[in-house]
């Protein structure tokens, strides 16, 4: 009685394709499950030959690597694409970005080489912007979060409530002035579980200096990447971005 | 249908107290048409879902505001999830910015967190899509499907800066204009509302547009009160402070009179004709949050003469308009490709009645065949025809669930509501769908129907076993589940119930627990019958509203005060604010929500909407409404001579169907041949920039055809 879907199985994947792609103005307020929607929508409207998975209901073959959080800018996501028919991929970013609301820009695409998108990456660089805190009064606070060993917060993950340190994900924090009644706080911080985020770092400034911004804070994440020793962090598509991976791609098409 | 979720604690907004008080910012320092979003921005990061305010949905227009003539902010008075896919807004939405010098935006309920905020921070009511205050534009048109978003129009109103009471506006508010299916008896809202458009809205707004427009270019002579006139007298909208109410000492109606010789005695509804000349929405709105419906939709034609005696979509819509299969075969092709949608429904009041459904399923299913697009049929009937549509809409994709409307229990209910569906259809065709790998059928019944007993709601469970028994020996196992959804009738205006007493809600409830312990009690089918329903008590004041006449505004204004909001909404939702306010306004007047609700009227008693014409002849529905009684059937008019109902001689209309003989074409699809790969990008519609030019068959607006109402 059982059925089974009819043909022959799903195409298998000739490439991958890697992306970068920014969450910017007022799609920052996309969740990831909404920019996933709106991801599949495009790529059906820019006819990007996705490979799909099999059975009854078959899903394009989309791995996401960790979104920024409801209410973030990113000038920095990554999504990786598998695909069922080789393709230039900087006519693929340029279909997608056009098939994508503004705001959500497909800024790079690569042909994946190597080690897998996910272990290129183990931080993030922030800036957040903190309309109505003076610079002074950041500075104060996050000195006072950096001269401490651990910082415990407070938040409703999936899997319930969890307390965790913010502490230890700090690799870095500046405090700049926009003007005297907006601080800027930039910081590179480390991803661990539960991934340290924006409002984590601004619940434990609270914590140790008392600071609540009485406008929410805009955060934006700038870069995502491997740390390096010096607290930069390398680019994860650098090694997809050679001229071998690009004729990788052509030669096979 | 997702509106009533959980049970639920009796919301109380925390505006409550905030109703009369801050008047929003429009008339002290925005300029008019500015956007608010700056000002809105700081306030979503405090808000639950703050996506569902921000606009850019695929699709969606905004155009310069000085270049506009005539600005329409349209609503659709619920939450964002539930009315962005609404149809009817998104026809008039593109139909309107459609025209060079006319702007429409979009906006929805926000949830009391965000009324609270907007009324701390003193912003307005906003549309979406510019994020402009509701106060600027010339309309404000909203459009109800259901009653129970009466009170959020209030809402809207007050926070956007909107004087509640017609009489009380001033010449630079909005003319407020209500439309949809519950606009066919606007009485209960008559005082908050300037004008009514009934019927489809295509023509109308287009009407509607051009005698604003003459009247803005004329220095807009006479005020807001000749601007009213001007469209009652072009038999455009009911303008409901033309016509005075006067009632008997028992409470009744004594009688509705225009008080102005130069309007109609009875205005009337609007009839589409040739559906392929409107094929709207040709870019359907791309959400980027989550909605109740995340599919592409064309309907595929309106009305249906079934003749339901229950049904007032389906009185009121006639006659049956289709869309041929060509015209429909476009705008499946074009949708898909301006939006990306992988689902697309065929909407109609039932589908499966259209006369070339059969080539339009197999074309479809042809046409997409590998192209990961899924089909759906909602409003199916009961029979074995259905399974082969069904088939071939599921050719290559799961067959999860069927669902079937026998709406009433046992065969002599369904004589009375005229559902001519008999024990033996529904087994046949059961047994068909499951032994096709069908799993799950969804049965869907009413409860508290005309001269229904304990007896006719117990044969549900009858039908529910004999399914159950039909699709194990069908199947060859066991493992069979059934559902039975049930629903609480509520008798609406233009129908031939529309004299009935409603059940109460104690009668309600105690039927359908009755019926599931019923179930409950029998080993057979107990684990494999599902039972979904809902407590008696909305579908009270839902017929309150529907059958209610200008009396029960203050009601309706009362409970907002109170606190009322999201009314379809469980959560929300308190009978308790609805009983009390009726105690308090309804009772001084010698009447009650008992008197509009469980009473059965006569013949000769003047109903609230008598004055308002549907093109149903009034001595047609109480016949039929007596046939129903003498459980007498009445056959469809489309393949039986004509009962006279009266909508066609009435409104000069006539029964559009084919069959045409046409059959689709397979078309390039969607990622068939991907223009990535094999030539330079082709996008015919970029995300946010218009609805433009998605090609379709005959989409020729005619400008000179304006003068007709609001889509389903």
């Amino acid at each position: 009685m059982a059925r089974r879907p009819e043909g022959p199985p799903p195409p298998p994947v000739v490439q991958r394709v890697r992306l970068r792609f920014a969450k910017r103005g007022r799609l920052r307020f996309l969740s990831h499950r909404d920019v996933a929607r709106t991801f599949e929508r495009g790529l059906r409207r820019a006819a990007v030959p996705m490979a799909y998975s099999a059975g009854f209901s078959p899903h394009p073959r989309i791995s996401w690597v960790g979104a920024a959080p409801t209410g973030a800018a990113s000038e920095a996501e990554y999504v990786e694409l598998a695909l069922a028919v080789v393709v230039d991929p900087a006519q693929l970013r340029a279909a997608l970005d056009a098939a994508l609301p503004p705001g959500l820009d497909v800024l790079e695409a690569a042909t994946a080489q190597g080690t897998g998108l996910a272990e290129r990456i183990d931080g993030s660089r922030w800036v957040v912007r903190l309309p109505g805190v003076a610079e002074p009064e950041l500075r104060a606070a996050v000195a006072e979060l950096l001269g401490r060993d651990v910082v415990q917060v407070e938040r409703a993950t999936k899997d319930g409530r969890r307390r965790f340190d913010v502490r230890a994900a700090m690799v870095l924090a500046v405090c700049r002035a926009e003007n005297d009644t907006c601080a800027i706080l930039e910081m590179v911080v480390r991803h661990t579980t539960p991934a340290v985020r924006p409002d984590d770092v601004l619940t434990a400034l609270g914590v140790v200096a008392g600071l609540r911004p009485s406008v929410p804070p805009e955060p934006t994440r700038l870069e995502q990447g491997r740390l390096r020793e010096d607290r930069t962090l390398a680019d994860p598509l650098a090694p997809d971005r050679n001229d071998a991976g690009r004729l990788a791609g052509r030669s096979s098409a | 249908m997702g509106l009533w979720k959980g049970k639920g604690v009796a919301g109380d907004p925390a505006n409550a107290r905030a109703r009369g008080g801050v008047l929003p910012c429009r008339r002290l320092a925005c300029m008019s048409g500015q956007s608010l979003f700056a000002r809105l921005e700081p306030l979503l990061p405090r808000v639950r879902r703050p996506v569902q305010y921000v606009g850019g949905e695929g699709n969606s227009i905004v155009k310069p505001w000085d270049a506009a003539a005539v600005r329409w902010a349209l609503m659709y008075p619920d939450a964002y999830e539930v009315g962005l896919p609404n149809q009817g807004l998104q026809i008039l939405y593109e139909i309107l910015n459609e025209q060079p010098d006319v702007l429409a935006e979009r906006t929805y309920s926000v949830w009391p967190d965000l009324e609270a905020l907007l009324r701390e921070h003193g912003l307005p009511q906003f549309t979406v899509d510019g994020h402009r205050a509701v106060g600027d534009f010339d309309v404000f048109g909203v459009s109800f499907s259901t009653e129970l978003g009466y009170t959020n129009m209030l809402t809207a109103l007050d926070l956007a800066g909107i004087a509640l009471h017609a009489e009380r506006r001033g010449e630079s508010d909005p003319i407020v204009v209500a439309g949809g299916h519950a606009a066919f008896n606007p009485e209960p809202i008559a005082a908050y509302v300037d004008a009514v458009v009934l019927g489809d809205g295509e023509q109308a707004v287009l009407g509607i547009t051009d005698v604003i427009r003459s009247w803005k270019a004329a220095g807009a002579p006479g005020g807001r009160t000749e601007l009213l006139a001007r469209l009652a007298r072009r038999r455009l909208v009911y303008v409901p402070a033309f016509y005075d109410v006067t009632y008997r000492s028992d409470g009744r109606i004594q009688a509705v009179t225009a008080n102005r010789d130069d309007v109609p005695a009875r205005p009337s509804k609007h009839t589409l004709s040739d559906l392929d000349s409107w094929p709207y929405p040709k870019a359907p709105l791309v959400p980027l949050a989550e909605t109740v419906h995340e599919r592409m939709s064309v309907e595929i034609f309106r009305g249906c003469t079934r003749g339901c005696r229950f049904c007032q979509a389906g009185m009121i819509t006639r006659p049956v308009r289709e869309r041929n299969i060509s015209t429909i075969g476009a705008m499946v092709d074009a949708g898909l490709r301006a939006t990306g949608f992988n689902e697309v429904g065929l909407l109609s009041l039932s589908s499966a009645d259209h006369t070339e459904i059969g080539e339009i399923a197999t074309g479809l299913a042809d046409r997409y065949e590998g192209e990961k697009v899924s089909l759906s049929l909602p409003s199916t009937r009961v029979d074995a025809f259905n399974i082969t549509l069904a088939n071939e809409f599921s050719r290559n994709g799961r067959r999860s669930g069927l669902t079937f409307a026998p709406e009433g229990g046992s065969e002599r209910l369904r004589k009375v509501i005229n559902k001519m569906v008999s024990a033996e259809d529904l087994v046949r065709t059961v047994s068909t769908a499951y032994a096709h790998g069908w799993r799950q059928v969804k049965l869907y019944f009413m409860c508290g129907l005309p001269t229904e007993t304990d007896q006719d709601v117990l044969e549900i469970a009858d039908l529910a076993r004999e399914v159950i028994r039909a699709g194990r020996r069908a199947s060859g196992h066991r493992d069979i589940r059934c559902t039975v959804s049930i629903g609480g009738f509520v008798p609406k205006p233009h129908t031939p119930f529309q004299w009935a007493g409603q059940a109460s809600h104690e009668v309600t409830d105690a039927r359908l627990k009755l019926l599931r312990d019923t179930v409950r009690a029998d080993r057979e089918i107990a684990r494999a019958v599902g039972f979904r329903y809902h407590d008696g008590r909305p579908g009270i004041i839902e017929g309150l509203l529907a059958r209610g006449d200008r009396r029960v505004g203050a009601v309706i204004e009362r409970v907002w005060r109170e606190g009322g909001r999201f009314d379809g909404w469980n959560e929300h939702f308190s009978f308790e604010r609805w009983e009390s306010a009726c105690a308090a306004e309804l009772e001084p007047l010698g009447v009650s929500l008992d008197w509009f609700t469980t009473r059965e009227r006569d013949e000769r008693e003047v109903l609230a909407w008598d004055h308002l014409d549907a093109g149903l002849d009034r001595d047609w529905l109480w016949a039929d409404w007596q046939e129903a009684l003498r459980e007498t059937e009445l056959d469809d008019c489309r393949w039986t001579p004509c009962y006279d109902c009266g909508v066609c001689p009435t409104m000069g209309t006539d029964t559009q169907i084919g069959p045409t003989g046409r059959s689709l074409l397979p078309v390039v699809g969607v990622s068939a041949g991907s223009p990535v790969v094999t030539a330079p990008v082709e996008v015919e519609v970029v995300a946010g920039s218009g609805a433009g030019d998605v090609p379709a068959a005959g989409s020729r607006i005619d400008p000179a055809a304006v003068g007709s109402g609001t889509p389903a």
